[in-house]
């Protein structure tokens, strides 16, 4: 069996309708997984970034960039092998936990309290996907009521 | 020019010097087909189902070479030719396929004969299109055409509105495509064809392994001229048959799942494979591990992801094939032919050993015999379309192809229904040629209502039915793999073909005996008008050789001995 890794592969599409469709469709019919996906238009072009973090074998990984190319509306295939990852999570906390606490962790994660509310507290961090795993895993005691993940979004070095 | 919708949709097949559209009319498609009767730069062929008329398009597109055009309308229309979408997909075949939608302001609305087309053509198209404005349509269509024939070729749908097609707008096709994001790569890379004529120079056993995409490019002739200069044995794929003649000395056979013994034995002893437009397809492998498990694989294709996809590439080519092989032939020098003269005489030596064969019967004839019957009576003369199934397999087996385009098949979906309406393609693209569909008797019924299309259009084909009463290919899995259990299978209960042909206006035969099948062909032919001719063949018989699914290439079941003809 081969082994299976992770990897983040960027695609530049043109922006147009359906062409998010043609990227997933493409995935779920030859069977491949996706991790994270993220999708927002490059700046002053007619173009869209996704960055798509999956995962497969070696040959897997292969044929996903190649399938991706065969695709009209895609320009390029990035598939990243030495690269700057971030991702960005929020979180919202009972305001009644401990604030000044869960504040420096925060920081600690390059993120900060955005919202603070009656009854809840909101928080960001923007970081590298495995760190902020671990921020997830060092909040539970303050007992979270909701997290969202962005999904990851690269550049090569 | 300001015109609508629906104008420009024949304007535009006109400027694409399309001859022939296959289509069915329905709500949402009128305002186009109402052009269509007031035009005539292209004749409209009407069949009965939407199926059909998208495999008509593909045995036109395949038999021509040029880009096969159906028309459908919305709804079920569109969801009928799905099959059709699949199947050309499969087999690489260029097509625009053009269909009705409900009113831009109704879609999204479960409208009457509303479906999601796009969404649907998505997964079995190479490319598709909603047209949202009249003044998309030169550019979409344009776009269509010229995506549908180049870099690997395929099927391209274009979706459009009912209130598109009325609407007015300015319409020029005299415009220079942009597609920055679809650029295929043609020319091969040099240093890569000069590495893999190295390769080629060096090795002792090297065989072709020639693939459909060599039709595709139409790159028969030099394919030839290359085999013929490097004297280097060649096996074929199922889509590949006629790409070297059938009497050619270095054409082994046919290789795969029924491909003949020498085939797959010189496949699986070579030291270097030659795969040009070929993709690796499982039922041409067999088990893949085992598959030419000591050999280098210089691999040409045009499309760089059916290269190293299943089989380790040492010599990727990304290219036409017509290109790469042309600029092979330029360093041709350095390969020599008589190196290989001991390697010739392995392969001669498997097939005197198990040449391809079937046992002759007195009572009842054996439908490979019908197969070579038609070969040896028409042989160029005539284009050769198959359903799928047992026939399918013989046909590919035992006919005597001797040029490319000859042979229209089924071969990636292994499409049931295929055959009578390819034919019909393949008979307005190539009205010089007999064209015969071989079927079998559960083949014929999925698309016989075409019986109607050939009578009102006087397209003269000969369908052969080779009926055996059963499911055969299914059968005869079940005969060796699942204990004889012939679980629906037995169609010992069938309709009276040759009333059914005469039902419809055209005529039938059924026969019993090679005399009644020789004059039934003959007749045919003469009478000049869609024809059954059904022969009630042997029941039992089984395609062989055969590589059981999942088995090595090596490891056939063969044909029993005993008097082999």
């Amino acid at each position: 069996m081969e082994t299976s890794e992770r990897r983040v592969i960027s695609v530049i599409v043109i922006n147009e309708s359906s062409v998010l469709s043609r990227i997933t469709d493409l995935f779920s019919a030859r069977g491949y997984n996706i991790t994270s996906l993220t999708v927002a238009p490059i700046p002053e072009s007619k173009y869209s970034r996704l960055t798509i973090v999956t995962s497969g074998s070696v040959r897997v990984i292969e044929q996903i960039t190649k399938q991706l190319h065969k695709l009209i509306p895609v320009l390029k295939v990035y598939e990243h092998e030495d690269l700057v990852e971030k991702e960005m999570s929020m979180v919202k906390f009972p305001a009644s936990e401990n604030i000044a606490d869960i504040s420096t962790l925060c920081e600690a994660y390059n993120g900060k309290i955005v919202n603070v509310g009656e009854n809840v507290i909101i928080v960001m961090i923007a970081d590298e996907p495995k760190r902020i795993e671990n921020f997830l895993k060092l909040i539970k005691r303050y007992n979270p009521k909701e997290i969202v993940r962005s999904g990851a979004v690269a550049l090569e070095r | 020019m300001q015109i609508s919708g629906a104008q420009m949709v024949i304007e535009a097949l006109i400027a694409e010097e399309v001859t022939t559209v296959f289509g069915y009319p329905g709500g949402a498609i009128m305002n186009v087909y109402d052009e269509i009767y007031k035009q005539d730069g292209f004749q409209h062929i009407l069949t009965r189902h939407e199926q059909a008329a998208i495999h008509a398009a593909e045995g036109y597109s395949k038999a021509s070479g040029k880009v096969g055009v159906a028309m459908i309308t919305s709804g079920p229309g569109f969801t009928n030719a799905v099959t059709g979408l699949a199947d050309a997909y499969m087999d690489s075949i260029p097509m625009v396929v053009i269909s009705g939608q409900v009113p831009m302001s109704l879609i999204g609305t479960d409208a009457f004969q509303e479906i999601d087309a796009v969404g649907i053509s998505r997964s079995c198209t190479k490319h598709n299109y909603l047209v949202t404005c009249a003044a998309d349509l030169p550019r979409v269509l344009k776009e269509a055409f010229h995506i549908a024939a180049t870099g690997r070729p395929g099927p391209v749908h274009v979706d459009i509105p009912k209130d598109v097609t009325a609407e007015i707008a300015e319409f020029n096709y005299d415009i220079e495509l942009n597609l920055e994001t679809y650029k295929p790569h043609v020319k091969g890379n040099p240093r890569q064809i000069k590495k893999a004529i190295q390769a080629i120079a060096d090795a002792k056993r090297p065989l072709f392994y020639l693939g459909g995409g060599i039709i595709n490019a139409n790159a028969a002739y030099e394919v030839r001229d290359f085999v013929h200069k490097t004297g280097i044995p060649a096996v074929e794929t199922f889509m590949a048959r006629g790409t070297l003649s059938y009497d050619d000395e270095l054409l082994v056979g046919m290789l795969g799942m029924h491909g003949s013994y020498a085939s797959n034995m010189a496949m699986s002893e070579t030291d270097l494979v030659i795969a040009l437009g070929a993709r690796f397809d499982d039922r041409v492998t067999g088990k893949l591990s085992e598959f030419a498990k000591n050999a280098g694989v210089i691999h040409v294709d045009i499309d760089p992801a059916s290269i190293s996809k299943l089989v380790n590439a040492d010599y990727p080519i990304v290219g036409d094939v017509k290109n790469v092989v042309n600029d092979m032939l330029a360093q041709v020098d350095k390969i020599d032919s008589k190196k290989y003269a001991s390697w010739r005489d392995v392969i001669n030596n498997f097939e005197k050993l198990h040449p391809l064969a079937y046992h002759e019967d007195t009572d009842r004839i054996k439908p490979q015999w019908v197969i070579e019957r038609v070969g040896e009576l028409l042989g160029d003369d005539a284009n050769i379309s198959t359903d799928v199934g047992q026939h399918q397999m013989w046909s590919g087996q035992f006919y005597p192809f001797t040029r490319p385009r000859q042979f229209i098949s089924s071969g990636g979906l292994g499409t049931m229904g295929f055959g009578f309406p390819a034919a019909m393609g393949v008979k307005a693209a190539s009205p010089e040629k007999t064209s015969i569909n071989f079927t079998g008797d559960g083949s014929i019924l999925m698309n016989c209502q075409e019986l109607m299309t050939a009578v009102e259009k006087k397209i003269p084909v000969i369908n052969i039915i080779l009926n055996n009463n059963f499911l055969g290919m299914v059968r005869q899995w079940q005969t060796l793999f699942y204990d004889k259990r012939h679980s629906e299978t037995d169609l010992s209960v069938q309709p009276d073909f040759v009333k059914l042909a005469e039902a419809f206006g055209g005529i039938g035969y059924r026969v019993k005996t090679k005399e009644e099948f020789d004059a039934a062909l003959k007749d045919a032919i003469e009478k000049n008008i869609v024809a059954f001719i059904e022969v009630i063949v042997e029941r039992m018989e089984n395609v062989m050789p055969m590589v059981p699914a999942g088995g090595s290439l090596f490891n056939m079941m063969l044909l029993e001995k005993k008097g082999a003809k």
